[in-house]
């Protein structure tokens, strides 16, 4: 069976830290797969490398079937994004935005207005999609985003920590669409998220990083039953990734912190 | 559609050859950025303010002094498209902190992840900076008659004066970009700014004539893209006007200067992201 992502001894330095260490990887095409693990784990860094972002130190992937090395526009062409950050731009309105991404797509234009159309009907925003983004809530956001990065179809997506900020009731709501759109479009998707509940709840296979190493791979239920009768997912991880207790690294690094809780904000 | 054959099916849209490609990019993302503008135009009608006092008060007053040596033109006539040229310059260079500011939040990822070609994405960016300083124009232009300034309004120098006002701050956009990608913070970005424009507007002829700056000056001046800018902008803006160089040599400058800064823009610009 051909891989949606396959990733051979992928590996990504930045001076002296090995932020991604020789990750060999697999992803089926039409699977939702979680890349789990704490800050500073690998998780984004494998991400940009996948999607030509970030050229890696060594090693090779391929998404879609196409070398991320050198055929980075057929990647780019094949692959949808959401960023850990907000991506859909605050001072445009939904619809400019999709217009946007349709123009750059080159969606021929009858169709480019039929798909903007749809992706707001599908993602609840019809009615507010002439108003600027700023004025959303963050749910909202997340939804647009998830609808921009859809719009030219494509067959793989990739989520970065999709709910981070968002209050319980957002976050089912972004469940929900990721469940609902993989059914529709078989689209493959690789998320990441630091949330179990979230992994448990939308993925099929996980993988758990730590210090830039995949160090547990399977379905949420093999790992729970490696680890011992009556785990969960939180269980598994504290297994995997050592204790959560260690100071020196939970909770990441001041610039996470920054970030994570600047994102919060601005999704309010 | 089983999942298998989502991942084999070929993707996308049929799309036109690259380099019409290119142009439609580049359209898209300066689109983007104008909409952006006729949203708030706040910052715009901010940037407007200073050479409207760059006209009506030191122009004002060093005319009145009579201090400056500026042959057969009177000096406000000879001011005036120097004012176009520092505030076209002045709402270019400050560009680059938008884009440290679409990095910080994602948008930027969201432009480098699709397929269009990296210098098409700075393209579009260096022309919605060109087409930001027309609004600066129209403000000048318009200061500039109330006062008495001798304007030409035919066609063709008007024509010609948008051509040099986009090229110029284009350019500036762009090297301002370039700025932006090197320092990668908004304080930095903003020290750095500060620091470039003066050197960059007095080491011109936009408010005196080269004639009158000491040797080494000249030597900058003659380096500098915005003397270049202003010269072409002195012989087709305002009656009795004339290039020092000529119209053709400094609409080459400023074409040349715009795209080696855009090809050292897009090999720059991807580095934001990672």
């Amino acid at each position: 069976m051909r891989a949606a992502i396959e990733t051979r001894d992928l590996r990504r330095e930045f001076g002296s830290v090995t932020a991604v260490d020789a990750l060999s990887l697999e992803v089926r095409p039409g699977e939702v797969f979680g890349l789990l693990g704490p800050n500073g784990a690998g998780k984004t860094t494998t991400i940009k490398m996948l999607i030509t972002l970030l050229p890696p130190t060594s090693g090779s992937a391929t998404v879609a079937g196409h070398d991320i090395a050198h055929e980075a526009r057929a990647v780019r062409r094949s692959i949808g994004y959401v960023p850990q950050l907000l991506s859909s731009d605050g001072a445009l309105s939904a619809r400019e935005n999709l217009d946007i991404s349709g123009h750059l797509y080159h969606i021929p234009a009858p169709e480019r207005r039929e798909r903007i159309e749809e992706a707001l009907r599908f993602m609840g925003l019809t009615d507010v999609g002439d108003n600027l983004v700023r004025t959303y809530s963050g749910g909202m956001v997340r939804r647009l985003e998830i609808a921009q990065a859809m719009l030219h179809a494509p067959p793989v997506l990739f989520l970065d920590e999709p709910t981070v900020g968002l209050d319980p009731t957002a976050r089912r709501a972004v469940w929900e669409h990721v469940r609902k759109l993989r059914e529709r479009e078989g689209t493959t998707i690789l998320l990441t998220t630091h949330y179990m509940d979230e992994a448990a709840e939308l993925c099929e296979r996980v993988g758990i990083m730590h210090l830039g190493k995949l160090v547990a791979l399977g379905t949420p239920e093999s790992l729970a039953a490696e680890v011992g009768p009556g785990a969960s997912l939180d269980d598994v991880f504290t297994h995997f990734t050592g204790s959560e207790l260690d100071d020196t690294t939970a909770g990441g690094t001041y610039r996470d912190v920054a970030r994570t809780r600047r994102t919060a904000r601005r999704l309010g | 559609m089983t999942s298998l054959e989502r991942v084999a099916r070929p993707v996308g849209w049929a799309e036109p050859p690259s380099a019409v490609r290119f142009f439609q990019d580049a359209w898209t993302v300066a689109q983007g950025e104008l909409r952006k503008l006729a949203h708030d135009p706040t910052e715009l009608l901010t940037r407007a303010v200073q050479p409207v006092l760059w006209l009506l008060v030191f122009g004002q007053v060093l005319a009145q002094a009579r201090a400056i040596p500026t042959g057969n033109l009177g000096y406000m006539d000879f001011l005036a498209p120097g004012v176009l040229a520092q505030s076209a310059l002045f709402s270019a260079i400050f560009f680059g902190i938008a884009v440290i500011w679409e990095r910080d939040l994602g948008v930027l990822h969201k432009y480098l992840v699709s397929p269009a070609s990296r210098l098409a994405l700075v393209a579009g960016k260096a022309l919605a900076g060109g087409l930001r300083a027309l609004v600066q124009a129209v403000v000048v232009y318009i200061v500039a008659a109330l006062i008495g300034v001798h304007l030409q309004l035919g066609l063709l120098p008007i024509a010609g004066v948008v051509l040099v006002v986009v090229l110029g701050a284009a350019g500036f956009a762009t090297f301002s970009l370039i700025i932006a990608c090197l320092v990668r913070t908004r304080e930095r970005f903003m020290g750095i700014g500060q620091v470039l424009t003066m050197p960059l507007f007095f080491a011109s002829s936009a408010i005196y004539p080269i004639a009158l700056m000491p040797s080494w000056l000249q030597l900058v001046a003659h380096v500098n893209p915005l003397t270049y800018q202003v010269d072409a902008l002195r012989a087709l803006m305002v009656e009795g006007g004339t290039a020092t160089f000529s119209i053709p040599l400094d609409l080459g400058v400023l074409a040349f200067a715009l795209v080696v800064l855009l090809v050292i823009a897009g090999r720059l610009y991807p580095r934001l992201a990672m």
